[in-house]
């Protein structure tokens, strides 16, 4: 297994896209931090951006390359392999370039000019995106033979996790806001793995006093150290589930 | 050694493999015939599990092949379309398949490589090979780790009449050292020596397993294509 993340890794670093996406993720950092005077502000304005850009480049990035790699994948299941270590070779090689790229190029300004909870909670969560999105991408990848496709699907699913579900989550907020859905709101938020982080992140931020009623039953749940051991446990949860999925359906598919 | 026992694949409503059952055994040298989109390819590829039957079990010397994945270090595949990661050398992937293959280089059979003389283009990259010279890269690692077992799939076609000569004076040789070869081809004169049984495939089903010198009295030709040409036209 050890040996087909190392062929992995090193196809991902010969591609350079990877290194492109870690360079630009620190340029956004120096500069973020260094128009906003205050770098609980630049915190902010960095969270914003990084919740959008990894998962959409997490999520291509790996659909891209799974279908890129459809003669790899297929030249190695005729070896003595098992299927699921070749598998789980491409998730861990491509989930741990990502979150590498992630961590040099975002952490390395974060904790040089904000190196607080806030700033560490950013980091883990966008490792955790990476990985999350690289689960979501296999999943997409292996049930979609087309590569047109499987790509349009990870668009669509990043469009969703970004954009669609916090336009449903507003629509329903509007249509029902005579009823008290702070509780409801929690339930929503595990089903969205970018929302989740979202909420973890500003629950360490001082922003987070003027959300209202909302964001004083978050900090009941989640602000709790047991409260943010279950919301992390969500998160795995979001990173195994597809990737099990992934699997189940690799290991019958006819190549 | 390889024994297939009701093996059933449907693609969609397309059944590709009808109840296929047959027994392959160490020294024979079986020709897979049969006229295109017969469900050869696919039975091949089922030998080597990247195919999953929806009913029936293949064994491997004795053992079940659907949870198991160690058996195929005893085999030598050579796909019909080679495909590789495009941007990779040669040496790259030679390198890569010894890495996950594990042998000692004193095991490796690297009579091929020579004779195709891919030594002298080690370092160009896959995207940048003939269609033929890819056919000689995959013939290379077919028989690189000399497998007991050679699933060869129209391994002549695309390959210049000296590199098939090559190819087939290398299948003689294995043959003689008694190992199971199964081969597919459509150019029927390149087997005639080389094959000691004929799988006959039509429409997904098993028409025959004879040995060619049963198949020779039966039809009372000589040459395999007219023998094969003589079946062919009595199933019409």
């Amino acid at each position: 297994m050890g040996k087909i993340i190392k062929y992995v890794m090193l196809d991902i670093l010969r591609n350079r896209i990877v290194l492109t996406y870690m360079v630009f993720l620190a340029l956004l950092g120096f500069s973020l931090f260094n128009i906003n005077d205050n770098p609980s502000k630049g915190l902010l304005s960095l969270l914003n951006v990084v919740l959008i850009i990894v998962p959409l480049v997490s999520i291509i990035f790996s659909s891209i390359y799974m279908y890129n790699s459809a003669e790899f994948i297929e030249l190695l299941v005729s070896q003595p392999l098992r299927r699921i270590n070749l598998w789980m070779s491409f998730f861990i090689g491509l989930g741990l370039s990502l979150s590498l790229a992630f961590f040099i190029g975002c952490g390395i300004p974060v904790l040089l000019f904000a190196a607080n909870a806030t700033g560490i909670m950013l980091i883990t969560m966008g490792i955790l995106l990476s990985v999350i999105f690289t689960a979501i991408a296999l999943l997409a990848t292996v049930l979609t033979r087309d590569k047109a496709k499987g790509i349009g699907v990870s668009i669509l699913l990043w469009l969703y996790f970004t954009l669609i579900f916090d336009g449903i989550i507003l629509f329903l907020l509007f249509q029902f806001m005579d009823y008290p859905l702070e509780k409801a709101m929690i339930g929503f938020s595990v089903l969205n793995p970018v929302d989740l982080s979202r909420v973890l992140i500003l629950l360490k931020m001082d922003v987070s006093a003027m959300m209202g009623v909302t964001s004083a039953v978050f900090h009941e749940v989640f602000g709790s150290s047991i409260g943010m051991i279950v919301a992390l446990c969500i998160l795995l949860l979001w990173v195994f589930f597809p990737l099990w999925l992934s699997v189940r359906k690799f290991n019958r598919k006819d190549l | 050694m390889i024994i297939a026992t009701n093996v059933t694949k449907k693609f969609g409503r397309l059944t590709v493999l009808n109840d296929i059952s047959t027994t392959c055994n160490k020294g024979q040298s079986i020709s897979l015939i049969g006229p295109n989109g017969c469900g050869k390819t696919t039975f091949i590829k089922c030998l080597l599990g990247m195919v999953v039957p929806d009913s029936g079990f293949i064994t491997f010397n004795q053992q079940n092949i659907s949870r198991d994945w160690k058996y195929r270090e005893q085999i030598g595949y050579m796909p019909q379309i080679g495909r590789y990661p495009e941007n990779m050398s040669i040496a790259q992937i030679l390198e890569m398949m010894k890495d996950i293959r594990k042998k000692k280089s004193a095991d490796l059979d690297e009579e091929l490589i020579e004779n195709f003389e891919l030594n002298k283009i080690m370092e160009k990259r896959m995207r940048t090979l003939s269609g033929g010279t890819r056919q000689k890269v995959s013939a290379a690692l077919a028989f690189l780790f000399n497998p007991q077992v050679l699933i060869l799939d129209e391994p002549t076609a695309g390959l210049d009449p000296l590199s098939s000569e090559i190819l087939k004076e290398k299948i003689r040789k294995v043959k003689q050292e008694g190992k199971l070869i199964l081969i597919t081809s459509h150019v029927l004169s390149d087997l005639d020596d080389i094959i000691s049984e004929i799988i006959y495939m039509q429409d997904g089903q098993l028409v025959f397993h004879k040995t060619w010198d049963s198949l020779k009295k039966d039809t009372g030709e000589e040459k395999l294509s007219r023998a094969i040409a003589n079946v062919m036209k009595s199933k019409m």
